[in-house]
């Protein structure tokens, strides 16, 4: 026969708590850099994963730019591929949300936004994430399509990356507002994301040119900064650089990036 | 180390106001380990999202570790761990990445950062999966990395919701033990969210059961059910036995007795101090007891004598289904 005697639980003396594990406040760009880190690791990890994002435009650039007439000096080729490169950022950022809306079904986005990362650094630190995959879908662009009929100007296609970053961060920003305000609704961030990227796309002359469009439309093309954006990328990528497109190329990217960032930021201050 | 003043959370939908939290005063000492018990919908988990900051209360007023959770939120954000309802690392993450940034964003230098994440990995048994992505791991192992994740700045308070729901039997027992050793040995003030009876029970020094956004009890979970009393149940040789023994047992003060042939059932305060010495009672007056059971009430018998309804039909009430058709026939059947 076994007896076993058991002590009844005795009250445990807390442990001291490691001083060096103690939690302190963080600074603003400490907050972003922790958030940017932790969004480029699968990146950088995966980088072939940025061309998932570029699947339709290389279908446009391999199906539609053939159908596309020369005209001129330049080839066909020439105007076509900034426009893609810009249709690229568009699509690419824009999609970034839906990464958020996986990370808010999933919970993690819970956990980050009762941890001590600022809202803002949240969402700032997530759109500045979008400057990794322009700069690797611009280079496999420019890889592919330079043994065609298409002259690199290098100077000009790196200023030209430098002019979308705003606009891609701004689009992100967005992105990743709409899908804080879809919350678990994935489908209501698809929906509005693929009716505002297409007219956006259609008007700023990214696929045919807006010169012989009728006025109303040419009014509406105005108004969009993507068409000021391609404007300049276009000069860009053909090696010029008129300093006025740029101004205003670039002042429209800036505007973007800014509203982005504005609104981004108060959506993710009330989210919950 | 919590406590809240009148806590309320209304929500409206449909144009019609719900009240999901109903004025909750509470208090909660540093190193209590308390359990929020009820069904879905009875206000746990809103309870829970006022408490970390997530949502902010329609009236009344929180503190946390010594902060308001409206005005100084980061500081309370600072001072807690969160377990939520999801997964707390990104699927498309890894989970050493996971857990190292939420040490950075605790303010944790970088070399400190990396040895707390190497040491979590290795407590809670994960350090063979800290490098693949999360969405490749099995549900027990991303639970852990969840706990594991919440832990990381040895924060004095740790919330967690639904923390064993969709684990294994396996997983949720590993689970618990943990959650305990946690409050035993670092003194971590941990407040939990179950509709899991045994998991109140076995793991709560204190249960607060909520229903519909009110507490209808608070107290520990022996407390609890010796109000209730404790089922005695004895099997005699033959009816008359039975017979001769309720009659003696009904004596019992306070004692609900019943008899099903020869079986007798009695329901009574400190039934289990008093059973030794009713059966020795009983086999000196000529009528032995054949078989004895003493049962102590569960916490579904709590829940049942607090609201009228189990455990069970409240969950099926909150989920929309409707239980009148399953608790007509119980009823008959109990009559």
């Amino acid at each position: 026969m076994t007896i076993e005697i058991t002590a009844g639980p005795t009250p445990a003396e807390a442990m001291p708590v490691d001083r060096s594990l103690q939690t302190r406040p963080v600074g603003l760009l400490a907050d972003i850099g922790n958030v940017l880190v932790r969004e480029l690791r699968p990146i950088l990890r995966q980088p072939a994963s940025v061309l998932f994002a570029m699947v339709q435009p290389l279908v446009f650039l391999g199906l539609f730019a053939p159908l596309l007439p020369d005209t001129g000096e330049v080839s066909a080729l020439q105007w076509f591929v900034p426009g893609i490169v810009a249709m690229t950022a568009l699509m690419s950022a824009s999609f970034t949300g839906a990464n958020l809306s996986e990370e808010i079904i999933s919970g993690s986005f819970e956990r980050l936004l009762v941890s001590p990362v600022r809202r803002s650094a949240l969402l700032i630190g997530k759109a500045l994430r979008e400057m990794v995959p322009l700069v690797l879908q611009t280079a496999v662009i420019v890889v592919v399509v330079t043994p065609f009929a298409f002259d690199l100007h290098l100077g000009g296609v790196l200023l030209g990356v430098v002019v979308l970053i705003p606009f891609s961060v701004g689009i992100g920003a967005l992105s990743l507002a709409l899908a804080v305000a879809a919350k678990e609704q994935a489908w209501v961030f698809w929906t509005v994301q693929q009716t505002v990227i297409f007219p956006l796309l259609l008007l700023a002359g990214v696929l045919l040119p807006i010169d012989g469009a009728p006025g109303w439309l040419q009014t509406a093309a105005d108004l969009n900064p993507l068409t000021h954006i391609v404007t300049v990328e276009r000069a860009l990528f053909a090696g010029n650089y008129p300093v006025e497109d740029l101004i205003v190329g670039f002042g429209a990217s800036l505007a973007v990036g800014l509203v982005g960032l504005l609104v981004g930021v108060r959506a993710m201050d009330r989210a919950d | 180390m919590i406590r809240t003043v009148g806590l309320t959370r209304h929500f409206t939908r449909n144009k019609t106001t719900i009240e999901a939290v109903a004025g909750l005063d509470l208090e909660i000492a540093a190193g209590e380990l308390v359990a929020f018990l009820g069904p879905n919908g009875a206000g746990k988990s809103t309870t829970l999202r006022m408490l970390t900051t997530l949502i902010a209360p329609t009236s009344g007023s929180a503190e946390v570790a010594g902060y308001d959770v409206v005005r100084d939120r980061a500081a309370v954000r600072r001072s807690i761990g969160y377990v939520g309802q999801g997964n707390a690392a990104g699927h498309q993450f890894r989970g050493r990445d996971e857990i190292y940034c939420q040490a950075r964003a605790h303010g944790l230098s970088r070399s400190v950062a990396k040895e707390r994440t190497a040491a979590l990995l290795d407590a809670f048994d994960l350090s063979q999966h800290a490098d693949v992505p999360v969405a490749r791991l099995s549900g027990g192992q991303r639970r852990r990395l969840d706990v594991a994740i919440g832990l990381v700045q040895q924060p004095p308070v740790l919330f967690l919701d639904e923390p064993s729901t969709g684990l294994d039997p396996q997983n949720r027992v590993n689970l618990q033990e943990q959650v305990r050793r946690l409050n035993t040995d670092l003194g971590t003030t941990i407040v939990l969210t179950t509709h899991y009876l045994e998991e109140a029970d076995a793991l709560a020094g204190r249960v607060i059961v909520v229903d519909h956004g009110r507490v209808i009890a608070d107290d520990t979970a022996a407390a609890l059910k010796s109000a209730l009393g404790d089922l005695i149940a004895m099997e005699f040789t033959d009816v008359e036995a039975a017979g001769a023994a309720a009659e003696r047992a009904d004596r019992v003060p306070g004692a609900q007795v019943r008899v099903q042939g020869s079986r007798v059932e009695l329901r009574a305060a400190y039934g289990r101090d008093l059973a030794p010495g009713l059966v020795s009672d009983l086999a000196a007056t000529g009528t032995p007891v054949a078989r004895l059971e003493v049962v102590g009430p569960t916490l579904d018998d709590v829940f049942l004598d607090l609201t009228g309804r189990s455990l069970r039909e409240a969950q099926q009430e909150a989920d929309g289904t409707d239980p009148s058709a399953q608790s007509t026939t119980d009823q008959e059947v109990a009559a």
